[in-house]
């Protein structure tokens, strides 16, 4: 514990409990219990919708890395264009035009409105969880490039000269030596994700950021839930941090 | 199969003598290799009976590493053909293999050691001696471990078992390497400089696992600039230059009587 309370975190600590005691004392908080129940569910579609699209955005980004590392030119090609294409343009757009574009196609179409995927495409989540997921696959794509060709050719030339077979070798050391290498970007990435998810609010998905509106439309008070939302974010930031902390210290690799 | 140390000790009580003919490990007939317009190798020949332990010195570019990785194809040759006990390895005209398997049977068959030991960093030293027993050979877990723990035994690494690579010394982890490569119980070893990227103290201690090797009547191809060591232990030595064979033999003639002016030379520079 000697090692937690140096001078400086108690000062910062002290700080903290200051600004909670005023902004507890002065400002409002009189309408957070009318919508508790509303904030948690917002907070809950953030917390899967963040979760989802990275885990499916980087099972994407492992083949459009591995192309553009290794792949033939017919495969390297199109997983470069697609990144490009991707952190080309903003996510705002992708976000529209999937959703008012594709999704304002999709009901005149017949065989769309009649097949099993319709109640799912009347929604406008899984154009946000698609849109989110094809954005962290494009960014996460460039990076495990990177990471891919960052691996010591040594590294792989070890696994082939014992006569492993390809497959075996990406999965058992090229894969998890390109993901360790890039977990210190990926984790800023994820944080990253984590602020873009508010857009989702523009399709009309409710997620904590559009709780928040609600509540400054609702009510005319706009530090209160705005302070709150911040807070939140902070939140979830310092649990990706520390997630991403933890999976780092999993490998003690002092690489050379 | 006949203990392969029988057969050395039988070459060397009885010279004169017509050996009884062992095994072919590894023969290498016509090397060549290229890269771009640089010819590397000018068609290198070599054979490594079971038990022989053939040394390859020469300067840096001579192309001894390129034969080498050669053998195990981790570079492709240009022209010429590599048997592997017997087993002729099938190459397309541009000198990759044709047969994915058979290269991939071949490579489980000769343990490579390398000058950067390679020991793979986000596994602990028991897990990469397992790694391809268990994830590719197909042997159960439990055995692939107990002889691991005994390879580590004999290195005398027992202890850092658990250790990942990178709290190992160089030593430590080129010790670690060989026993790796031993866990595939190969036909084999080729070690490609295994001393060269060593602080001077820590070369003794890989010596000294090689030699215990030679010992034990391994076969082997040793490329090294070790050139005591190379006396000491090897079979046949071959000096390559400018990559073609300059001059070969047992190593007391290469050494003690060397023929040519480049090894002379060689010899001499190398004190």
């Amino acid at each position: 514990m000697t090692g937690f309370c140096q001078p400086h975190r108690i000062i910062m600590a002290l700080v903290a409990l200051a600004l909670i005691g005023w902004s507890a004392t002065t400002l409002r908080w009189d309408w957070v219990p009318d919508y508790a129940g509303l904030a948690a569910l917002g907070l809950w579609r953030t917390i899967w919708l963040l979760v989802l699209s990275a885990a499916l955005g980087l099972m994407l980004a492992i083949p459009l890395g591995l192309a553009q590392a290794a792949g033939p030119w017919w495969l390297a090609a199109p997983a470069r264009g697609f990144c490009t294409v991707i952190r080309g343009t903003p996510l705002l757009l992708q976000l529209w035009l999937l959703y008012y574009g594709l999704g304002s196609l999709f009901p005149s179409i017949p065989w769309i409105r009649n097949s099993d995927l319709w109640p799912l495409l009347r929604h406008a989540w899984p154009y946000g969880l698609l849109t989110l997921t094809l954005s962290f696959a494009g960014y996460e794509g460039e990076v495990l490039r990177g990471a891919f060709r960052g691996v010591p050719k040594g590294q792989l030339e070890a696994a082939r000269a014992m006569g492993m077979p390809r497959l075996t070798l990406l999965r058992r050391i090229w894969l998890p030596q390109a993901l360790h290498r890039a977990l210190p970007t990926l984790g800023g990435e994820t944080v990253l994700q984590l602020k873009a998810t508010p857009l989702v609010a523009t399709i009309t998905v409710v997620d904590i950021y559009a709780v928040a509106s609600r509540v400054r439309q609702d009510t005319f008070i706009t530090y209160e839930p705005l302070l709150l939302l911040a807070v939140i974010y902070m939140a979830i930031t310092g649990l990706i941090v520390l997630l991403f902390r933890w999976l780092e210290g999993r490998i003690p690799s002092r690489v050379a | 199969m006949p203990d392969p140390r029988d057969a050395r000790e039988t070459v060397t009580d009885m010279p004169g003598q017509a050996a009884p003919a062992r095994d072919e490990a590894i023969r290498v007939e016509g090397l060549r290799k290229s890269f771009g317009r640089l010819e590397v190798l000018k068609g290198v020949s070599l054979t490594a009976r079971e038990g022989d332990v053939v040394a390859v010195i020469g300067g840096s570019g001579s192309g001894k590493s390129t034969m080498l990785r050669c053998i195990n194809f981790l570079e492709h040759p240009s022209a010429g053909r590599i048997v592997i006990g017997g087993e002729t390895v099938a190459m397309k005209s541009d000198g990759s293999p044709a047969d994915r398997r058979q290269i991939e049977r071949i490579r489980q068959s000769l343990g490579m050691v390398f000058q950067q030991f390679n020991l793979w960093t986000h596994r602990t030293i028991l897990e990469n001696l397992i790694e391809v027993p268990v994830h590719v050979l197909g042997v159960p877990r439990a055995e692939a471990v107990a002889r691991a723990e005994a390879l580590l035994a004999r290195v005398g690494l027992a202890e850092k078992a658990q250790s990942y690579p990178a709290f190992l010394s160089g030593g430590q982890q080129q010790r670690a390497a060989i026993a790796r490569a031993l866990c595939m119980a190969p036909r084999a070893m080729l070690f490609d400089e295994p001393t060269s990227a060593l602080d001077p103290e820590l070369v003794g201690e890989v010596l000294a696992v090689i030699r215990d090797l030679a010992a034990e009547g391994r076969t082997m191809v040793l490329v090294t600039h070790e050139m005591k060591f190379a006396r000491e232990v090897a079979s046949h030595v071959i000096y390559l230059h400018n990559g073609v064979i300059e001059e070969e033999g047992p190593p007391d003639a290469l050494f003690g009587n060397p023929q040519s002016d480049r090894l002379k030379q060689f010899l001499k520079s190398v004190g």
